[in-house]
């Protein structure tokens, strides 16, 4: 494959990481939460799924059951994360900002716990299961092989939320909650029940895409450290895809391809950086036209960051 | 209501004898028993009794704040009763949610709208109904527009919400509970946002809904509205029940005393207007707006201190956009707009004036010693000077002539141009949602703090004295004023800029959505202020309340003046064909 096609499927297959945390973030959103806790559930979800697979990977269990068990780990732990944040934010009505920093700072550090207190430091145990699956007819240094099971689940995920955030009775009423909590509890829907699913299983797919990350994606790297700096870009992806999962996938591309951009060039490495920012950048520009243009569905949903009490008049 | 193209299904029949007036056929549907709500210390409802029948039309009528919402709330399960009990067909039911509600087949339309702005007409209807069968939007479009052609609504369903008006909003409200199947519906105070035409559509469709067999309980403060519609009326009176009472036993008199609880007096004061001079001239204002729509054509007319001035016309026909005008906020208009302050033998002050300003008007010889004397400068030092016009004894010779076009809006206030403007959203314009009242009353004097310190102490009487004399209930002067019902927001937002001693008081609506008694407090409170010699522009909407409070009424068609009518002659005949007839017959009446 030439050069520039490795390129392309390198951002692809990084991209991914985003489409998880992405998406995760938009499901939460579209409750009317805004979860800043997402770098730190996509930790914890990383660090679970890996954790789980270590302890399992010596096992005589069959590789793919072992990527499946790993899988949902990431998924559990991404959502019991979740669930703080919702026990936090729509029980307690405490502050979504606060509690998300919050939750970051803790995911980042516990990662930190899991991961070099279970002395993963050799992951030669992650690879071998998942390299079961990697494609037959690439050789085995192609960049094709980035592309595993996990990052199809990614796309079919967003494309899933997508579908039922606007084809369904359940999105519909998933984005009433979002734009007008008191509307859609005086139209008999079940808010905190809405809001707590949304934010668990947003925060269980953003866990998800901490596990593709460390184990799907990098492989054996030490690259889980990366994890809050991606889970940030996750949150401003959001803003770039106006809040639907499918845009998502292309702007997760787009970031991908602009966030390793900068290991394509080099310039020096003082200009690295300034590569690095490029994303951020691309969010500013969206962010500015979308303003311009003021369309209303490109805005976040109303009650996004508000809490909601019934008889809070 | 024959020719109707839907015939009832349920009912037929004469639904009333002859003799008393009393449904014959009379099969309850929803029972209140001894219904009690606190909210902290404050008790909402205390002890209601409530009866509702089938295919009638039931009037809830009380002040503001005297828990008719609370209670209906609690039919719909947006609050739960402390105490009591509630039963329909006979037997007790629990309703602990809006979900419960509406599986009782009881619908809520609130006073203010609960619908998601960014969905279509149809999304909002569909909107948490548990239905068979996979969610397609189209189908629900049919069924809405089924619904519609049924009681004769006009609804576009794949339109967006925030493309709406008011009375359309409305409506999607009506056919959201509909579409669940209500057959109770309450709404809450739902003429208060609509103009006379669409308030006789939606009566036309309430009766449609009543001949259906619907029970509908209809929340207002507006008697003649009760008297139209309703077939019974029920009367709360600081959250308790006063009496229920069949609609053609009773007139607006004996409704007024039951819901007030004294007899007060219908008619509206109107003193002779002493020593009326004019105070604002407006001549020839033109305005497009940033639509490049033309919302006033060549408006000319004077507003005399001492004196109301009523306009009256349709609403949107440029009342607003004249009234922003005059206070600085429409920087587009042309033509205009002289100001008469009134200075004639009061003193000179720095407050408005830099040294320079008093030595031009000396040299124009505007000033006069207070014994008619001509003042003159001439020769002296400028503390000198200052000293002599601080003493007071330094006069104006007439009234100040100043032009509002080149002043901006700050100025224009400070020279008592005030304008209580209260749109059709009454927190939007003029007050801060979020804060108390002593902090809304800081938005007016905020700059007269020193040393970047607030003084916090005179806005905290001046909210004291409001809440006393206009009789705001509130829990206290710190409550956020959007957790206080409309009148009461309203009360705070006229009480302070009379507060602030106008000169020229513009009020747009100031009665909106207020119960009688509020409504008579600012009629008084505008009466007050034409004796202190305040030229008072009131623009309304009752056309019996301007006639009874106005001096004079200006009519306001299209932007266009139409007529200024002596108010104690005029008829309502009159003014509405002035409000109603077409441009270039107004051309001529304004000369």
């Amino acid at each position: 494959m030439s050069g520039f096609m490795n390129y392309l499927v390198d951002s692809l297959a990084f991209g991914a990481t985003f489409i998880y945390g992405s998406t995760g973030e938009i499901l939460t959103e579209k409750a009317g939460h805004l979860n800043l806790g997402i770098p730190g559930i996509m930790c914890m979800g990383g660090a679970g799924g890996a954790w789980i697979m270590y302890l399992i990977g010596s096992s005589a269990l069959p590789p793919f059951l072992i990527v499946l068990l790993g899988t949902l780990a990431a998924l559990l732990f991404g959502a019991l994360t979740g669930a703080i944040y919702s026990f936090l934010t729509i029980t307690l009505r405490a502050n979504q900002n606060v509690t998300g920093l919050a939750l970051t700072i803790f995911g980042e550090g516990m990662m930190k716990v899991i991961l070099d207190g279970s002395k993963l430091t050799n992951k030669a145990y992650l690879v071998q299961p998942v390299s079961y699956f990697h494609w037959p007819f690439a050789g085995r240094n192609d960049s094709l092989q980035l592309i595993g099971p996990l990052f199809f689940l990614a796309i079919i995920i967003a494309v899933l939320s997508s579908w039922v955030l606007m084809r369904t009775k359940v999105g519909l009423h998933l984005r009433a909650v979002g734009e007008n909590p008191a509307t859609a509890d005086a139209a008999g829907i079940n808010v905190t029940g809405y809001k707590y699913a949304a934010t668990c299983i947003g925060s269980g797919i953003a866990g998800l895409g901490g596990f593709y990350y460390i184990v799907d994606y990098m492989g054996n790297n030490e690259a889980y450290l990366d994890i809050p700096s991606l889970g940030w870009l996750s949150i401003a992806l959001v803003i770039f895809a106006l809040w639907r999962p499918v845009l998502a996938i292309v702007g997760s591309t787009v970031f991908g391809f602009l966030f390793s951009l900068s290991s394509l060039i080099k310039i020096s490495t003082a200009t690295q950086p300034l590569m690095q920012m490029l994303p951020y950048v691309v969010t500013i520009l969206v962010l500015i036209v979308t303003s311009i243009r003021n369309k209303r569905e490109n805005q976040p949903p109303s009650s996004l960051g508000l809490s909601y009490f019934r008889e809070d008049r | 209501m024959a020719g109707l193209p839907f015939p009832s299904e349920r009912q037929s029949g004469p639904f009333f004898n002859e003799s008393g007036g009393r449904p014959v056929e009379k099969q309850l549907a929803l029972e209140m028993r001894g219904i009690t709500k606190r909210f902290g210390s404050v008790i909402a409802n205390y002890h209601v009794d409530l009866d509702v029948y089938r295919g009638e039309i039931l009037a809830v009528l009380g002040e503001n704040g005297c828990g008719k919402t609370t209670l209906m709330n609690m039919i719909a399960g947006i609050y739960f009763p402390d105490d009591g009990k509630i039963y329909m067909d006979g037997q007790e039911v629990v309703i602990r949610s809006p979900k419960d509600a509406f599986a009782h087949g009881i619908g809520m339309i609130h006073q203010h709208f609960k619908l998601v702005d960014l969905f279509t007409a149809g999304e909002n209807i569909v909107l948490g109904v548990k239905e068979n069968g996979r969610y397609r939007i189209k189908d629900v479009n049919e069924r809405v527009a089924a619904i519609a052609a049924r009681y004769g609504f006009h609804i576009d369903p794949s339109k967006k919400i925030y493309d709406m008006s008011v009375s359309e909003k409305q409506t999607v409200e009506i056919i959201k509970v509909l579409y669940r199947g209500a057959d109770i519906l309450i709404l809450d105070e739902p003429t208060a946002v609509l103009t006379p035409q669409e308030i006789t559509r939606l009566f036309q469709v309430l009766r449609r809904m009543k001949e259906d067999g619907k029970s509908i309980i209809i929340i207002t403060h507006k008697l003649h509205e009760v008297l139209e519609v309703s077939d019974r009326v029920t009367i709360l009176r600081k959250g308790e029940h006063i009496a229920t009472v069949n609609t053609r036993d009773t007139d607006e008199n004996r409704l007024t005393e039951m819901m007030v609880g004294k007899k007060i007096d219908l008619n509206i004061d109107r003193p002779a207007p002493k020593n009326a001079q004019p105070r604002l001239e407006v001549r020839h204002l033109d305005l497009h707006n940033a639509e490049g729509i033309h919302v006033l054509r060549d408006v000319s007319f004077t507003a005399n201190g001492g004196e109301i001035l009523g306009v009256a016309g349709i609403a949107g026909s440029g009342q607003r956009e004249l009234l922003e005008a005059i206070t600085g906020l429409q920087p587009r208009v042309q033509g205009e707009i002289i100001f008469h302050n009134p200075k004639k033998d009061r003193p000179v002050t720095f407050f408005h004036k830099s040294m320079r300003r008093v030595r031009e008007l000396c040299a124009q010889n505007a000033f006069h010693d207070g014994k008619g004397r001509d003042v003159s400068f001439d020769g002296m030092k400028t503390a000198a000077i200052r000293k002599w016009v601080e003493s007071g004894d330094v006069l104006f010779r007439e009234d100040e002539v100043m032009s509002l076009r080149d002043k901006t809006p700050l100025e224009i206030r400070q020279l008592g141009v005030h304008l209580s403007f209260v749109p059709e959203d009454r927190l939007g314009m003029g007050l801060v949602g979020s804060m108390g009242i002593t902090d809304n009353m800081m938005l007016r004097s905020y700059r007269k703090g020193r040393a970047g310190f607030l003084d916090r102490k005179k806005p905290r009487a001046l909210a004291d004295e409001i809440i006393k004399e206009l009789e705001v209930a509130t829990p206290g002067v710190s409550t956020p004023v959007r957790k206080l019902s409309g009148g009461n927001v309203q009360k705070v937002l006229v009480g302070r800029e009379i507060a602030f001693m106008p000169k020229v008081f513009m009020a747009a609506y100031p009665v909106r959505g207020l119960d009688i008694n509020s409504s008579y407090t600012i009629y008084r409170l505008l009466n007050k202020q034409k004796e202190n010699g305040v030229a008072v522009i009131y623009v309304g909407e009752d056309l019996d309340v301007l006639l009874a409070l106005c001096d004079r009424i200006l009519v306001i068609n299209s932007g266009a003046v139409t007529g200024i009518l002596d108010a104690r002659t005029a008829t309502k005949e009159e003014i509405g064909l002035l409000m109603t007839k077409t441009q270039a017959a107004g051309k001529e009446e304004t000369k």
